[in-house]
């Protein structure tokens, strides 16, 4: 029933107003006028009630007028004072618009008109009146503008035609942004208690960034100390002194800072006191060489206050006394009890779904970083897991992967071709770089292990430093194509970039690679020979040193594409191999020598292990790494061989 | 009959004699006896020389002789620098201090002394509070012996626990190196309580010392000279007798050792934390003639030139060590230093300061595959040693053993 009458009343409302006015009112030149004054002295301090007058005046014109004064196009004809829409035309002279009739003057020269030019302030003021006939304005554009501005710096006053605009709103995400704006608005300024509780329940849980800047200040505390509670105060909680979340000097400042109790006297305070009153080589008759003892100190203080130079401090007794004869309590700036107790209600049911998403996003975070070492590891797990060389030169490879890419860019403008043709020949140039090192060093030391490690660190230093002199020591960026710039956004907690989803799934197509090779190819079946007894495979017609050789080139290979994925989310520089060598190593070994499913695990556990550890102590990313590595000394002392140890023959020894 | 130790070692007598010669002739040419012909930069340089002289010979004790390729000396090495670094920085700024606290009209007390040090010393990274690891930073004695506390009882944990699960070769090299990047991230952190990346600095104000830096420079050869003299002859004792014969048995075939009843795990731990402790005292000399230490220096690439000083030098004799490390760094400072002029080529001009490195590690991938004995290897050229004959065999199975052309004349 209700329902069905309220748009009655309002219609015939409508119809009402224009005739409870009067003729005299139908046009806005009258109202203008009577605020000429206020408008002509253009001042943001007393500009409001002209602004309000006209926005209430509830006239069709309002609108046109507040955005033709806003824009600065009002002008008063100096004849007569009337306001007018002005049009310059192009001999400098002005047209003139009447806002009632549309009827046009003129044209009138400059020194005939003068214009309104409101400040910036103003412009604000103006467009925050303007909002409520924007909000139902035919154009989504400025509907979605007259929300921006809510948004930014939503006031009372726009609640109600917030409400009203909702109705008739048609576009389904305005509306859904009408609807959320109106929940926050209602929470901060509705006067009915009812409505904002239930506005405050129904953004329970809301991962929403705005909402938790909207309901923060309703349960901002302030702290306070009086000798009892105060009445009418919404008062949060009382608290101990020498509590944890109160120590004792700290209410006890509280106390000397609201006036209720006197001054302590610091040590520093103490020292200046009695360097004031130094008589004769001594304070209050206490020698100054003995002064650099603090009980001599304090012995010559009590002298200072008994002759009455200076005032007493508090003593410990007295810091008790004022600390029992006090209470401490924080208050809420919000004065309905129950508005921030449905606030708080709502918080911590947001604070618990944020901390779900916030693991929720650590765990990709930790998967990227997984699946960057399990790159940069691959081609190690060939290289030193397969073969048994440990190649320090694996980082300058991947460097020189990257630096092909960076290459490339440079030769080719567009990023996508570019990428593209940098995976194979990052993959090519540092085939050729692999084999070359094994042809050229690797091969005269298989049975030297410890001395491999010498000779490619050689290798090492010599490409990185060659790399410094083409390159030089600033980072040069390898920038990622348009579409793998970006994130997939799940909410306002949870996201991951595009090119950290790219790295996640070229390590993926790698497992599937190594896989494919190690297991159905002619290479594969000759490689997992070789390495398991090479006399044995030489002779049933294998031939070692091609296969170690091919090896070689194909771990090398994929350290070269490592590089290009690792140079799109880092930097390149020519220590970028350094960064990555030593994690590597550790991510084989902790996997297992030998097994691929191994590096994986062992990569999983080290980027799940580092984020999780950056959790507890988010701002220290060098913490988290000491304590990986750290974790890691001691998991080999309980799986010397690795998460998956080979057994049997293919153990070797 | 059995020789003398000397007798059996001659290598010994001429090593001890070409260091005296070596420090009477520095001293001599100094600034601060007069002659001037060497700069007190300089006596510095070869003072930090010796150092890394005798920190290479514990690499070659625990590499060269016991086949344990650490890659975690250097760490050791930083330590100990770091512990005398904080007695060094604790007393000259209590000095500085006291100084500036002496014209107040009250005499300080000792905390607010204390507390005067602390905001002095921790400025830089912003805390004023002495961390609980400077405890007892205030006294030389104690601090002394944390030089070699504190290097000893991380080599005697970390290789225990190391050992005892039997991770050896490559697998014990990569889990060295990564203690020593843990150890030098976590002096990067601020909250490691020694000033994070600032380092120690002023280290080479001596407090109390009003000498100037000529003299201090010649105390600090004479120090290090005899360390590296004291150090030398202690290894070699260790190695030389039945002793040696099983750390370079555990270095040939620890299976087989380990079956003849030692306790492989026992002399290997023994050997790591000795050298650790070597390694310590070497940096405690080596950062007052440096007068700066900071995580970089420790940084596993340091470790790792370590590596590379005793190959060059060649492994498994002490004086190789000596000579690959007092070579291979002298020469770096040379070339790095801008000293060696530029070759031009034509088209392009070689400026070696860009270029040292590149010749340092072509020349390091030669000397591995082309002089297995490095440079101490010429020696015997020109003395007899006995070699035991294998007849085509290498002298162990083991990753660290002795190959045959290395062994052999």
């Amino acid at each position: 029933m209700l329902n069905r009458l309220l748009p009655a009343v309002a219609m015939a409302l409508c119809l009402l107003a224009p005739a409870n006015r009067g003729a005299a009112q139908e046009t806005i030149q009258p109202l203008l006028q009577e605020q000429s004054e206020l408008l002509l002295e253009s001042s943001r301090r007393t500009i409001q009630p002209a602004i309000d007058a006209i926005a209430a005046s509830g006239l069709p014109q309002v609108p046109a007028v507040l955005e033709t004064w806003a824009a600065r196009d009002m002008w008063q004809r100096v004849e007569d004072g009337a306001f007018f829409r002005a049009e310059r035309n192009e001999d400098r002279s002005y047209t003139l618009h009447d806002f009632d009739t549309g009827e046009s003057f003129g044209p009138y020269d400059k020194d005939a008109l003068e214009q309104l030019k409101p400040n910036s302030g103003i412009q604000a003021l103006i467009g925050a009146a303007l909002v409520r006939f924007q909000l139902s304005d035919p154009d989504p554009a400025t509907r979605a503008g007259a929300l921006d501005n809510i948004d930014r710096n939503g006031e009372a006053s726009h609640l109600e035609p917030l409400a009203a605009s909702i109705e008739g709103e048609d576009d389904p995400v305005l509306r859904a942004r009408k609807e959320r704006l109106l929940t926050l608005l209602t929470i901060r300024f509705s006067t009915d208690k009812a409505e904002r509780v239930a506005a405050i329940e129904s953004v329970a849980g809301s991962l929403d960034v705005a909402v938790r800047a909207t309901l923060n200040p309703l349960v901002a505390t302030t702290l306070a100390a009086g000798t009892e509670l105060p009445e009418g105060r919404n008062i949060a909680r009382e608290l101990r002194p020498g509590s944890e979340a109160l120590p004792r000097l700290q209410a006890y400042e509280l106390l000397v800072s609201e006036g209720l109790a006197p001054k302590l006297v610091t040590s520093a305070a103490l020292r200046a006191m009695l360097a004031e009153h130094i008589e004769g080589g001594a304070v209050a008759g206490v020698p100054l060489e003995r002064l650099s003892a603090p009980a001599a100190r304090r012995e010559a203080f009590a002298g200072l206050v008994e002759a009455g130079l200076v005032e007493p401090a508090a003593t410990e007794e007295d810091i008790d006394a004022s600390l029992a004869a006090h209470v401490f309590y924080q208050t809420y700036a919000e004065p309905d009890a129950g508005v921030t107790a449905a606030a708080e209600e709502a918080l911590s049911s947001i604070d618990l779904k944020v901390g779900v998403n916030q693991f929720l996003d650590l765990g990709l975070d930790a998967l990227s970083l997984g699946s960057i070492y399990f790159l940069a590891a691959i081609g190690l797990a060939i290289t030193f897991g397969v073969m048994g060389v440990i190649n320090m030169a694996h980082g300058e490879f991947i460097m020189m992967g990257a630096y092909t890419g960076y290459v490339l860019q440079q030769v080719i403008p567009d990023y996508t071709v570019s990428i593209l043709l940098a995976i194979p020949l990052a993959f090519a140039v540092t085939f050729a770089a692999g084999v070359a090192m094994e042809r050229l060093v690797i091969r005269w030391l298989y049975s030297r292990p410890l001395e491999t490690l010498l000779a490619t660190f050689g290798v090492s230093i010599a490409l990185q430093q060659l790399a410094k002199n083409i390159f030089g020591t600033q980072a040069r960026p390898l920038t990622a194509p348009d579409w793998l710039n970006g994130s997939w956004v799940v909410n306002d907690i949870v996201g991951i970039s595009y090119i950290r989803i790219a790295i996640f799934v070229l390590a993926l197509i790698f497992l599937g690679l190594f896989l494919f090779m190690m297991k159905k190819t002619r290479l594969g079946l000759e490689t997992r020979a070789v390495t398991q007894n090479p006399k044995m495979a030489a002779s049933m017609g294998i031939n070692p040193d091609r296969v170690n050789m091919l090896t070689f080139g194909l771990g090398s290979g994929i350290a070269g594409i490592a590089g290009v994925a690792i140079g799109l989310y880092a930097q390149v520089t020519s220590e970028i191999g350094q960064q990555y060598i030593v994690q590597s190593f550790m991510t084989v070994v902790v996997g297992g020598v030998g097994n691929i499913w191994g590096t994986l695990l062992g990569a999983t556990m080290i980027g799940f292990l580092q984020k999780g550890i950056e959790w507890f102590n988010p701002s220290n990313t060098l913490a988290a790494q000491t304590y990986m590595i750290v974790f890691i000394i001691i998991f080999i002392q309980f799986r010397p061989r690795g998460i998956i140890a080979l057994k049997g023959r293919a153990a070797g020894d | 009959m059995r020789q003398s130790f000397i007798a059996r070692n001659p290598s010994i007598l001429v090593f001890l004699l070409c260091l005296a010669v070596f420090t009477l002739a520095v001293t001599l040419m100094s600034h601060a006896m007069g002659a001037g012909l060497i700069s007190t930069s300089f006596v510095k340089t070869l003072g930090k020389t010796l150092c890394l002289c005798l920190v290479a010979i514990a690499m070659d004790l625990v590499w060269g002789y016991c086949g344990i390729l650490s890659l975690g000396h250097f760490a050791f090495f930083g330590l100990g620098g770091y512990m005398i670094g904080m007695w060094l920085m604790y007393a000259r700024t209590e000095i500085i201090v006291a100084e500036s606290l002496a014209n107040a009209a009250i005499p300080p007390t000792p905390q607010e002394v204390v507390d005067a040090i602390g905001s002095q010393i921790f400025g830089v990274v912003g805390s004023s509070d002495f961390p609980p690891i400077w405890h007892f930073a205030h006294s030389l004695p104690a601090q002394l012996a944390l030089v070699v506390l504190v290097p000893g009882l991380l080599a005697l944990v970390f290789g225990w626990l190391a050992f005892r699960s039997r991770v050896t070769g490559v697998y014990l090299s990569i889990l060295t190196q990564a203690m020593t990047l843990a150890l030098s991230l976590y002096l990067f952190q601020n909250e490691s309580g020694l000033r994070g990346n600032n380092g120690l600095s002023g280290l080479q104000n001596l407090p109390g010392v009003s000498a100037s830096q000529d003299w201090v420079s010649l105390w600090f050869l004479w120090g290090s000279a005899l360390a590296l003299g004291l150090g030398y002859v202690l290894c070699a004792w260790v190695v030389s007798g039945k002793f040696g014969s099983v750390i370079r048995g555990i270095r040939d075939d620890e299976a087989r050792v380990r079956f003849l009843g030692y306790s492989v795990e026992g002399y290997k731990l023994f050997i790591f934390t000795f050298t650790a402790i070597i390694a310590a005292v070497a940096g405690a000399l080596y950062y007052p003639q440096a007068g700066i230490i900071n995580p970089g220096e420790i940084a596993p690439i340091a470790s790792i030139y370590l590596a590379v000083w005793v190959a060059i030098g060649g492994r498994g004799r002490l004086y190789g060590a000596v000579i690959g490390a007092a070579l291979v760094s002298l020469v770096s400072t040379w070339f790095t230093g801008g000293m060696v002029p530029s070759l031009p080529l034509g088209f392009y001009t070689v400026d070696w300061v860009d270029w040292w490195l590149v010749l340092l590690g072509l020349s390091f991938v030669l000397v591995t595959l082309f002089a297995p004995k490095g440079i101490g290897g010429l020696v015997d050229l020109v003395g007899a040693r006995v070699i035991p004959d294998r007849h085509g065999a290498d002298y162990g199975p083991d990753k660290g053993s002795l190959r045959e052309e290395e062994g052999r004349k």
